[in-house]
């Protein structure tokens, strides 16, 4: 993005909070600070020393004031832009801004979400759209079948393909301790699922767990004294191209072609120069059109690409390496998620699944029904 | 300023109660606006005129969504041959018969109780 210095503030915290399904009665904010806590041990800070606050949650209007009031923190500067499980990839957009401009030193980005435990339902309600509700979709599910509907329409996609996405997914779930997911899938166990919204069946849909964690953020030279090695912000982009799906530009076409292109630009980097992607797959279909908008293959060529186990542990290029949302974990808002694997992978932690060597990482965040788009890239010290 | 005399939507559903599809056309973008709003997003003018759709469209895009319980239905994105595009779904046909290109037409329906009328399309017989 414009006005965005490169490398200007690095990663240097990360952690999740507790997963899956919560401890009964803990809130979307307690398990914010669960992550705040954890985050600030991997890093050595103190949470005294933070002083910006970003969050995001769609179980409290105004988190970031419920977040300040829980951490005793009344001048931290703050920020609780939401547009869906891309809040933070935009969060670590604005925190390098705020970092590099002086108007904090050490911003925490948190979430917290207890979807599992209260209820999708309960967890987010939707809003009444008078245009698309009388008609029933099963939101967000369909909005990302009618996209599929015309991928598999103008490429010729297949089912198979889609299903492949998930087989993916599962594989590196299981190289993962943390993960939800603990048993091997099939394509055929795939389609063979129960229907949801055509062409997915539940296995093509995301998990609906509890969940949460915060990442720590402050500027490159800070990061340099602190205890891990920093990982840095090297670009960041946004595109936000509709709300409702009946609006969407081009249901084959995402805005992360865009987002892509300013995080790309500000980084000096292409697709060709990254070692590991972590992709909201909130549906199978995102895989493959995220590969696709953000230069990995060419439009349309991202069935084919995928298949074969291309992105499955051991194939050609490393996805989603923690399991994704299909496998890992999904509490409604993934992207704080995307943004802790990628870290976890460019230090070197990641045991069983660790990708050998990577020194680049690119997290793609999705908001909305394919709305909100916003890539991040990262890299460690040798990519400055 | 005048303050407005109805809402883009309240003029949307009273066309619909008459039995018509109406959406917007911005004169300066030379273009359709969909849904209906209060300013034009091409020009930010907001001199939009209501005009009548002829109610046929084409199938751009859709699915079969299978509710829990109950019996799984169609939704639709049609694209509206005045060069808009909406949600919507196709009755008449079995929902997994509707496909991408299907020529279709409008008719409104009416759920009943307090429930405002929705458009909805079927497939266009052939001659």
């Amino acid at each position: 993005m414009r006005g965005l210095q490169r490398g200007g503030a690095a990663i240097v915290g990360v952690a999740e909070s507790d997963l899956g399904a919560v401890a009964d009665l803990m809130s979307p904010i307690d398990l914010m600070a669960q992550g705040i806590q954890r985050a600030l041990a991997d890093c050595g800070l103190t949470l005294k020393e933070v002083d910006g606050l970003f969050c995001a949650t769609t179980q409290a209007r105004t988190s970031v004031m419920s977040l300040v009031e829980y951490l005793g923190l009344p001048n931290a500067y703050t920020d609780s832009t939401i547009v869906g499980g891309s809040s933070f990839e935009i969060h670590v957009a604005h925190a390098l801004a705020a970092i590099t401009a002086g108007l904090c030193s050490v911003a925490v980005i948190a979430y917290g979400s207890t979807q599992r435990t209260v209820g999708r339902r309960a967890a987010s309600v939707r809003e009444y759209n008078p245009y698309e509700t009388p008609f029933k979709p099963f939101l967000p599910a369909s909005a990302y079948a009618l996209a599929a509907s015309r991928h598999m329409h103008q490429f010729g996609t297949t089912r198979e393909q889609l299903a492949e996405v998930a087989v993916a997914a599962r594989q590196w779930a299981l190289l993962n301790p943390a993960a939800w997911e603990k048993k091997p899938l099939t394509v055929a166990e795939v389609i063979a699922a129960r229907p949801v919204s055509d062409p997915f069946t539940v296995r093509d849909c995301c998990l609906v767990t509890d969940g949460g964690g915060a990442v720590i953020m402050t500027s490159a030279e800070r990061a340099r004294t602190l205890k891990q090695p920093p990982i840095y912000v090297l670009g960041c982009g946004q595109s936000i191209t509709h709300a409702t799906i009946s609006s969407m530009p081009d249901l084959t076409v995402s805005g992360a072609v865009e987002s892509g292109r300013q995080a790309y630009a500000m980084a000096g980097m292409s697709a060709a120069d990254i070692d590991v992607v972590e992709l909201y797959d909130a549906f199978t279909l995102n895989t493959i059109l995220f590969l696709e908008d953000l230069g990995f293959c060419a439009k349309g060529e991202g069935g084919p690409f995928i298949s074969g186990g291309r992105i499955a542990p051991g194939g050609a290029l490393p996805v989603n390496t923690n399991g994704g949302g299909l496998s890992y974990c999904h509490p409604g808002m993934y992207g704080l998620f995307l943004l802790i694997e990628a870290v976890r992978q460019l230090r070197g932690e990641c045991g069983q699944r660790q990708v050998a060597g990577c020194e680049t990482a690119i997290v793609h965040g999705n908001g909305g029904v394919l709305s909100a788009q916003s890539t991040v890239i990262l890299g460690t010290g040798a990519t400055l | 300023m005048d303050k407005a005399p109805a809402s883009p939507l309240a003029t949307y559903l009273a066309h619909l109660e008459h039995g018509r599809l109406a959406y917007q056309f911005s004169p300066e973008a030379d273009a359709p606006v969909f849904f209906p709003r209060v300013i034009c997003p091409k020009t930010g003018s907001d001199r939009l005129e209501w005009r009548i759709s002829a109610g046929l469209g084409t199938v751009h895009a859709t699915t079969v969504v299978h509710p829990q319980q109950g019996a799984p239905y169609n939704v639709a994105l049609i694209d509206v041959d005045e060069g808009f595009r909406m949600m919507s779904r196709v009755e008449d046909v079995p929902p997994d018969q509707v496909r991408i290109g299907m020529r279709v037409q409008f008719r409104v329906h009416w759920p009943g109780g307090d429930e405002p009328p929705c458009p909805v399309f079927a497939p266009v017989e052939a001659a």
